[in-house]
């Protein structure tokens, strides 16, 4: 999905042309505000439906008052923090060492990191339930324990966007010769991940972070099946129970998630990264 | 990560790729051994208790019971979902695309869609169930214009999954397909009305079998999107709807008196599924990529 810019092949010297602009037909229009209410209807509804309780904005006050919000947004929020360090720990280093030593393993890696697409969080969160209930290693078992296999579950979950990121990061730079230069100056491999490679891959870490983010607050399959204490559960939990509350909580979830986009937006202006996508539906 | 070799020594030749494996490969170890622990293990350990009786004897008769009416009912329901949701959201998504691109529209109007993609296909799950409840449910804000219009709709139902599913459905086709259309090079158009090409016949021959890889493999894509969503459907039907991933949940809440081998071979089975969908976007996508680079 390298989306190179079209016309690339142009020569130099002669500017291309300017797009040629015909008129939008009424068509494309239509297609385009058939789009527009398809986004903006059930957000709408949402909005009117949580301004049903009286006084207005009472349910947004309500919900924001619960001590519960606040708990599962941050358990959530901090969780969803240790995923993306715990996912840069492990991806930075590996596709750094893949691409400077063992170009071979690429395929492979690559591989492993696309199999949460094959893998669904539903039977990701079966297979590690059944795995980790008992036997040796019996961390379902506990509250700590499920914490572990709940940032487990995240970051597999992240190694898709995350490897993709930090491959195109490390494609952009030339790893070898930053590597032989640290490494004339004397530097050792926990120096030239931390002061060199690190600092390149700014921009693309910090657009698979926001995405990991993202994916991660919102949770709901995995963490329900661990029985955390997360946003996505108090979500669902909330809209068993309320009238009006839920639709303000999800148009406060809606926010958020556009915040998180906005900022990959902001942070990859002007690098050939864009917002790619995820899926924890 | 790994514990540093020395230097390499001044003026000795760069480390190319070494024929002999030496040590380098333990760098890849601390990955390797979590995707083994929580991504592979628990998968081989569904795969094999798929394929174990009670008393752990290799058996094939797990599978079996997915041709039961209910079993396979949940198949049949998350194929058509997902089918109908891939193709309507694929097309419409695709002429979204082109119509902020190609159809002369503002140019401001396709960062805005852009930007808006990410927030949609990234909006799923509960709240996305919840818009919908509150949208098109029983006391829903449009639901007293659907009933003007001689119309119903039942939130619990097939197709209100169908249209929630969708709300994340074209977004990402959006997004997949607008560099294959921005690949599609001015030039081409230009030889081909040189030539006499009407409008039809450029599309039909020129735009079109370039386009189709990228086409259906990002429809295949949605399609394994769709099949594998559990929290949409969980939160919109409360549980009620007979889908693949919803079937999956009771087996692992314990809710249906049956043999846990049934849940392993109906997890195993949406793998496979999942596998076979993956396998064919990324074929489709190595092809689409040899024209638009």
């Amino acid at each position: 999905m390298s989306g190179r810019a079209p016309g690339a092949l142009e020569t130099i010297g002669a500017s291309p042309p300017p797009r040629r602009r015909r008129p939008g037909s009424l068509v494309w229009w239509i297609v385009f505000i058939l789009g527009f209410l398809y986004f903006f209807l059930p957000l709408l509804g949402t909005f009117a439906f949580s301004m049903r309780s009286q006084p207005l904005f009472s349910a947004y006050a309500v919900v924001v008052d619960d001590p519960q919000f606040a708990r599962t947004l941050l358990y959530s929020f901090v969780v969803g923090l240790i995923t993306i360090l715990v996912s840069i720990v492990l991806i930075v280093p590996t596709a750094y060492w893949v691409r400077l030593r063992l170009p071979r393993l690429r395929p492979y890696i690559e591989f492993i990191t696309l199999l949460p697409f094959v893998i669904p969080p539903i039977i990701l969160v079966f297979g590690l339930l059944r795995s980790y209930s008992g036997g040796p290693l019996p961390l379902a078992g506990s509250d700590t324990g499920s914490d572990v296999l709940l940032v487990a579950a995240y970051v597999v979950l992240s190694f898709p966007y995350m490897y993709r990121a930090v491959d195109t990061g490390l494609r952009s730079i030339d790893v070898r010769s930053l590597t032989e230069a640290s490494q004339s100056l004397g530097a050792g491999w926990f120096t030239i991940l931390v002061r060199v490679i690190f600092p390149n891959l700014r921009v693309s870490l910090l657009s698979g972070a926001f995405l990991t983010l993202a994916i991660v607050v919102g949770e709901f399959t995995i963490a329900t099946f661990l029985g955390r204490p997360a946003f996505g559960p108090y979500i669902s939990l909330l809209g068993g129970n309320k009238a009006y509350e839920p639709a303000a909580v999800s148009l406060i979830s809606f926010g958020l998630t556009w915040i998180a986009m906005g900022v990959i937006g902001l942070v990859g202006r002007g690098s050939r990264s864009r917002i790619q996508v995820a899926g924890a539906h | 990560m790994t514990a540093s070799p020395s230097l390499i020594a001044q003026g000795a030749p760069p480390a190319r790729h070494e024929r002999r494996f030496g040590w380098a490969w333990l760098g890849v170890v601390p990955f390797l051994v979590f995707a083994v622990a929580f991504l592979v293990l628990p998968t081989v350990y569904l795969l094999v208790n798929s394929l174990t009786d009670s008393a752990g004897n290799p058996t094939l008769g797990n599978y079996a019971h997915l041709s039961e009416p209910n079993l396979a009912d949940a198949y049949w329901a998350s194929i058509e979902i997902s089918l109908v949701t891939a193709i309507g959201g694929g097309i419409f998504g695709f002429l979204l695309a082109y119509a902020v691109i190609a159809g002369g529209l503002p140019s401001f109007l396709r960062s805005a869609l852009t930007t808006f993609c990410g927030v949609a296909s990234n909006f799923a799950g509960v709240p996305l169930a919840l818009a919908f409840t509150f949208t098109l449910g029983a006391s829903g804000i449009l639901t007293p214009f659907i009933k003007a219009l001689g119309l119903s709709l039942n939130i619990y139902s097939k197709t209100s999954l169908e249209l929630a599913y969708l709300y994340f459905q074209f977004p990402l086709m959006v997004l997949i397909i607008a560099p294959a259309i921005d690949g599609l090079k001015r030039d081409w158009r230009e030889a081909a009305e040189n030539m006499g090409a009407s409008s039809f016949q450029y599309w039909r021959h020129v735009a079109f079998p370039i386009l189709l890889p990228s086409l259906l493999g990002t429809i295949i894509l949605l399609f394994g999107n769709a099949f594998g969503a559990q929290a949409t459907a969980y939160q919109l039907s409360g549980g009620t709807i007979n889908i693949v991933t919803i079937a999956i949940t009771r087996q692992i809440r314990g809710d249906v008196a049956n043999d846990p081998g049934v849940g392993y071979a109906l997890a195993i089975g949406m793998v496979v599924i999942m596998g076979v969908s993956i396998a064919a976007y990324t074929f489709l996508q190595r092809r689409s990529e040899r024209w638009l680079r």
